[in-house]
């Protein structure tokens, strides 16, 4: 492992540590209400950074994933008692089926286009649950998840410490991805496809690779959804903050480095955080809404492209 | 120079009612060294495209080493060994000079030390002081030396340079002539289509030339452009530029 593998996974080990002692110094539980909401976003943010940031794909359709992640283990814990450790495999491996299939579906059309399919396949999986009695329809399902663990201050630390763990999995994931020959083959893949191929990377398994690792990532933020709130119904499963969000916060961050997706949700989810108790959540989607266009016309490189054109140009 | 390494046979490609190509009949030999010549549109691109699987011909087939390679993939081929350069360069944007090349060291196995190997080939076409440089802050001629180093840094069977050398001073071509030469002398085929005739006539052992996707010569470079149908469609044209 090199020296930077080293110092990410000692930041990682810390951080897990610390998540793990910070119910012993916050004693307001709303702080990890409102920390599992912005560790639910960095996972979101990195799980759809893989597809769209080192792929290029943009996709619009996060919500389509999370609500499956989050349905499956409702389901799954309501009608066999499945665990949520069990559910959350489960949902990684629906989400990677869901992503493969998006992928055989739309990976052939570009651009605009495959943005388009993939806000087409939320329509469908949300339409699908509707018609579901198993599934609540449109009426959701409760869930009475078990007691948090002894050790656990109360649900929403046990339920904030589970998320931290998810997060650090997946950006442990996100960054491995970055630095292989996977995410060199993307990148191959997001400047010229042709030139790619004639370098020896078979784009297409490539790119569904990140459909599938994509797809898993953000079906395993759904997961622990229901147990977070006690109950999941459609319309906020799939709701359109969560795919407006998982595109907003990789741009706002930058989407060349796992580091960008994991900064645009801290900094994206945590105004959202305070402006949900002190302004509205209507206006959370106005709210990320312009900060997106504000990024995409000023910055298209993200915050980190912005530090890293002042350093070059500090250089120069 | 007693096989084949490639093997075109009645190869043709149709872009809608417009036939681009063919039907083509061509061989490269192990170790040859091909010129292609011909007016712009004549098709040679195309020819290469069909060649490397960018673009799958119509009809015909295409055999490398006697295997019939026309339906593999692109990747396929060039693990293979077939290798090119784009006529416009196209650079892995976003990544710096050196890992342009790592691209094909991570995907074309065979290479022990990559990263020692892509700093050998940077200072083979004199890009060592570049190495470090996003690969989007290159001149257009520097993009072109990227194109090759890139083309070459995973030791292909077959190099096809597709105009390679446009827009390059006297010095730079004779440095590019340099480099295919030595790889030639190493075993390898190369393909070197080029409108700068002196360069073709200098390198190829043979030189064929395409008009309307059609070849209508082939021979020594003397022979070649002696021809009167490739005087007329060829150097005529040139003249008029
Ligand atoms: N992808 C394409 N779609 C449509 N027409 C094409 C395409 N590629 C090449 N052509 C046409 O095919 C002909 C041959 O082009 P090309 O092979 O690039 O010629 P050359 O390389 O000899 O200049 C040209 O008329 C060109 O416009
Ligand atoms: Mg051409």
């Amino acid at each position: 492992m090199t020296r930077g593998g080293w110092t990410f996974g000692l930041a990682m080990l810390v951080i897990v540590l610390a998540g793990f002692l910070a119910p012993h110094v916050l004693k307001n539980p709303f702080y990890f209400f409102a920390g599992y909401v912005i560790l639910q976003y960095v996972v979101i943010a990195t799980g759809w950074n893989i597809l769209g940031g080192y792929a290029g794909y943009i996709n619009f359709g996060a919500a389509g994933f999370f609500g499956a992640g989050a349905y499956a283990s409702a389901f799954l814990f309501n009608a066999f008692g499945i665990p949520l450790w069990g559910s959350l495999i489960a949902a990684c491996v629906i989400g990677a089926g869901l992503g493969l299939l998006m992928g055989y579906l739309t990976l052939r059309i570009q651009g605009v286009y495959f943005a388009i399919a993939t806000l087409g396949l939320v329509i469908i999986l949300e339409t699908i649950i509707h018609n579901i009695p198993a599934l609540g329809g449109a009426r959701g399902m409760v869930v009475y998840g078990p007691p948090p663990p002894g050790w656990a201050a109360g649900p929403p630390q046990y339920m904030f410490v589970l998320m931290l763990l998810i997060a650090v999995a997946s950006v442990s994931l996100a960054r491995w991805m970055q630095l292989s020959w996977v995410g060199r083959g993307l990148r191959a893949v997001r400047a010229s496809e042709d030139a790619a191929e004639c370098s020896g990377v078979p784009t297409l398994r490539l790119k569904l690779l990140a459909c599938a690792v994509s797809g898993a990532v953000l079906a395993a933020a759904g997961a622990p959804y229901p147990f977070y709130t006690s109950f999941v119904e459609p319309v906020t499963a799939f709701s359109l903050i969560i795919g407006l969000n998982a595109i907003a916060m990789p741009l706002i961050g930058g989407t060349r480095s796992w580091q960008g997706p994991v900064i645009g949700a801290l900094l994206l989810a945590t105004t959202q955080q305070i402006a949900t108790i002190t302004i509205s959540s209507e206006l959370n989607i106005l709210f990320v809404g312009v900060v997106l266009i504000a990024f995409v016309a000023l910055a298209p490189n993200g915050l980190i492209g912005l530090v890293r054109r002042k350093g070059t140009e500090a250089r120069l | 120079m007693s096989r084949p390494a490639l093997s075109m046979s009645g190869v043709e490609k149709s872009f809608g009612p417009f036939r681009a190509l063919g039907p083509v009949d061509l061989d490269l030999m192990a170790n040859e060294r091909l010129g292609i010549i011909g007016p712009n549109g004549a098709g040679k691109t195309t020819l290469i495209n069909c060649i490397t699987g960018v673009l799958r011909p119509d009809s015909g087939s295409v055999r490398f080493e006697g295997a019939d390679i026309t339906a593999l993939p692109s990747f396929r081929r060039a693990r293979l060994g077939i290798s090119r350069t784009f006529q416009i360069p196209h650079p892995f944007r976003g990544m710096s000079v050196v890992e342009n090349l790592l691209v094909p060291l991570d995907y074309i196995h065979g290479v022990e030390d990559r990263h020692r190997r892509a700093a050998e080939v940077l200072e083979r076409v004199g890009l060592s002081a570049r190495a470090a440089y996003p690969s989007e802050d290159l001149s257009q001629l520097e993009l072109r030396k990227l194109e090759l180093a890139r083309a070459l840094v995973g030791n292909p069977k077959v190099l096809i340079a597709d105009e390679a050398m446009a827009g390059l001073s006297e010095a730079e071509i004779d440095e590019v002539l340099a480099i295919l030469y030595s790889l030639n002398e190493q075993g390898v085929a190369v393909i070197m289509i080029e409108h700068i005739m002196h360069a073709v006539m200098r390198f190829s052992q043979r030189v064929v030339c395409f008009e309307t996707g059609q070849l209508i010569a082939s021979g020594t470079a003397e022979e070649v452009t002696r021809n009167p149908t490739v005087q007329k469609v060829y150097f005529g044209e040139q003249a008029h530029h």
